[in-house]
């Protein structure tokens, strides 16, 4: 099709824009995070450090247990991922095997459960994460972030386990596997897109998790990067250290810019595969 | 083996496959939700201890009195409306603009994509930077356009902090309305268009009376996401303005937030979440209904 110049250059400004949008915000931060105290309060702004500074990557190391922060994370995230996919995939199995009325009413349920907003259960949770006994364990965190993540894995991976063929389950059974032998031998390898979806939304929505992290940890060692990172401001905005705190932010971010950069296509799959099919 | 036994015993199977999903999501939302509600009917008193009694509606008529609770439930709304108006709009642009068959599509789409994966308290913070009075990007770029002569104090007003507040959830969360709006483009049989074509119609005439009205479902279902998730935002509000200056940005997330744990007022704080969920659960039917209005159509 012959394209009118004018339309061309219309379209390569509009991706410019797009781009720039979703790109400078982060960009500022990354500078930020580089630049000698003397530019970071330059006026009008100096963009690019020179030269570039580690001095805040240091003083955040040396001020805040940052390490421990981020491992706490990471471990977070990849148990409750771990378990809410051990939750969803027996689940969706069963529900790939319901009539369509039955199977869509408890879709439809668990729709309604991710727009529950964590607000609302935060102080039920807090009770009971001190009557246990759990205030600044993992457990407090991993048990109700693999809970948040049900909703959209059982989605994802009913969806991928619908998608094979109805032979393939048959044969498996005629082979004497039981629902946990078919799960695990064969939907789940078979569906294998499906689970790296699910799992991949999971890690990042526990990862990003702020609200419950705030609540229920006390000790500075405990602390997920996200509550770690409330901390790291000073008393107020006007003393706030922003090369460290863009130094945080970056290296609180870039797990999560990798992993997006490398599974778009898996992670926009499984968003939009469950709020659309429904 | 007969068949009744069979059926019992596909039963029991599916019902053991869905026991762990069924026990975690008691544990963590139904059992939670449940004392929520209770809690709402209690008042909680300081004397040397914390003292929970019975109130019957007395905690929850509280609310009527309470200007703070008003203002709140103003802010909440007001943030929500301009917040979703915003994204669905931006989201709807962003996802023609990935529909377009173009250099670099790929690329395009993981780089939007970004916005959506990093976290929203961290990025509040970034955001915080970005709007900051003297040193941040928003009044650089802004001057540097010419568009300003005065440097903003954008937190430390209430019309400008809310504004930036909105500017950046929208950021965060346009990715997701264009995801849901792209997948609700690519249904869109191309063969449809293409007949508009031939019959004269121009671009943005076939946008009007052919792409939007088959783009209403997706619409729909990326309101009614952001509207919910949106009326009870909370980290965003609690790291850029902490609910200031002077109240203006309080959600009402944030003062049940601040009567739990910093007025140890446990009744009141579940009686405003209570009341925000059910006011959120009316903004859901009125935009389900508003849509299937414009469907009947």
């Amino acid at each position: 099709m012959r394209r009118r110049p004018l339309a061309a250059a219309g379209l390569a400004l509009a991706i410019a824009l797009a781009a720039a949008w979703s790109l400078v915000p982060a960009a500022w931060q990354a500078l930020t995070a580089v630049k000698p105290d003397a530019q970071i309060t330059s006026v009008p702004a100096v963009w690019v450090p020179s030269p570039p500074t580690a001095e805040h990557v240091r003083a955040l190391w040396e001020r805040k247990p940052f390490a421990r922060y981020l491992a706490n994370s990471a471990g977070i995230a990849l148990a409750a991922t771990l378990l809410c996919l051990a939750a969803a995939a027996p689940a969706a199995a069963a529900l790939c095997r319901m009539r369509p009325r039955a199977r869509n009413r408890w879709l439809l349920g668990l729709l309604l459960v991710s727009l529950f907003p964590p607000i609302l259960l935060l102080f039920p949770l807090y009770e009971g994460v001190r009557l246990l006994g759990l205030v600044n364990s993992p457990l407090a965190l991993v048990l109700p972030y693999a809970a948040f993540g049900l909703p959209l894995a059982v989605w994802v991976l009913e969806a991928g386990f619908r998608e094979l063929p109805k032979e393939v389950e048959e044969a498996a059974t005629l082979d004497g596997l039981g629902p946990l032998g078919r799960l695990l031998r064969v939907q789940l390898p078979l569906a294998a897109p499906s689970v790296t979806a699910a799992a991949l939304l999971t890690f990042i929505a526990s990862w990003n998790e702020f609200l419950l992290a705030l609540s229920f940890t006390t000790r500075d060692t405990s602390r997920t990067v996200t509550a770690g990172i409330a901390s790291v401001s000073g008393a107020s905005l006007y003393e706030v250290p922003w090369g460290q705190l863009s130094a945080a932010i970056v290296l609180s971010t870039l797990p999560v810019v990798l992993l997006v950069l490398v599974f778009e296509r898996r992670i926009s799959g499984g968003l939009t595969g469950g709020a659309v099919k429904g | 083996m007969s068949a009744g036994t069979l059926a019992t015993r596909a039963r029991r199977e599916r019902v053991l496959l869905l026991t762990p999903v069924l026990v975690l999501l008691a544990l963590v939302v139904a059992i939670p939700a449940l004392r929520v509600v209770h809690l709402g009917f209690t008042r909680t008193e300081l004397d040397d201890a914390v003292v929970s009694s019975w109130a019957g509606l007395a905690t929850h008529a509280r609310t009527f009195g309470d200007g703070r609770f008003l203002g709140a439930l103003r802010n909440t709304a007001l943030f929500t409306s301009l917040s979703v108006l915003l994204e669905v709009t931006l989201g709807t642009a962003l996802a023609l603009l990935l529909d377009r068959p173009s250099r670099g599509r790929g690329a395009l789409r993981a780089v939007v994509l970004v916005p959506w994966a990093l976290p929203t308290s961290v990025m509040a913070l970034a955001w915080a930077w970005i709007f900051h009075d003297t040193f941040g990007m928003a009044n650089d770029l802004l001057a540097r356009l010419g568009l300003l002569g005065e440097p903003v104090a954008w937190l430390a007003q209430p019309a400008t902090a809310m504004a930036a507040l909105v500017v950046a959830d929208a950021w965060k969360t346009t990715p997701f309305v264009a995801l849901i709006v792209l997948a609700g483009l690519q249904g869109i049989p191309a063969e449809v268009l293409e007949a508009a074509r031939v019959d004269g119609a121009g671009p943005f005439q076939r946008f009007r009376r052919i792409t939007l009205p088959l783009l209403l479902p997706s619409l729909v279902v990326a309101t009614l996401f952001r509207a919910i998730q949106s009326w009870g935002a909370f980290d965003i509000v609690y790291v850029m303005t902490g609910g200031g200056p002077g109240g203006s940005t309080e959600t009402l997330a944030l003062y049940a937030y601040q009567s739990w744990f910093r007025y140890l007022d446990f009744g009141y704080g579940a009686a405003i979440a209570v009341q925000g969920m059910l006011l959120a659960l009316v903004l859901a039917a009125v935009v389900v209904r508003l849509a299937s209005r414009r469907e009947v159509e």
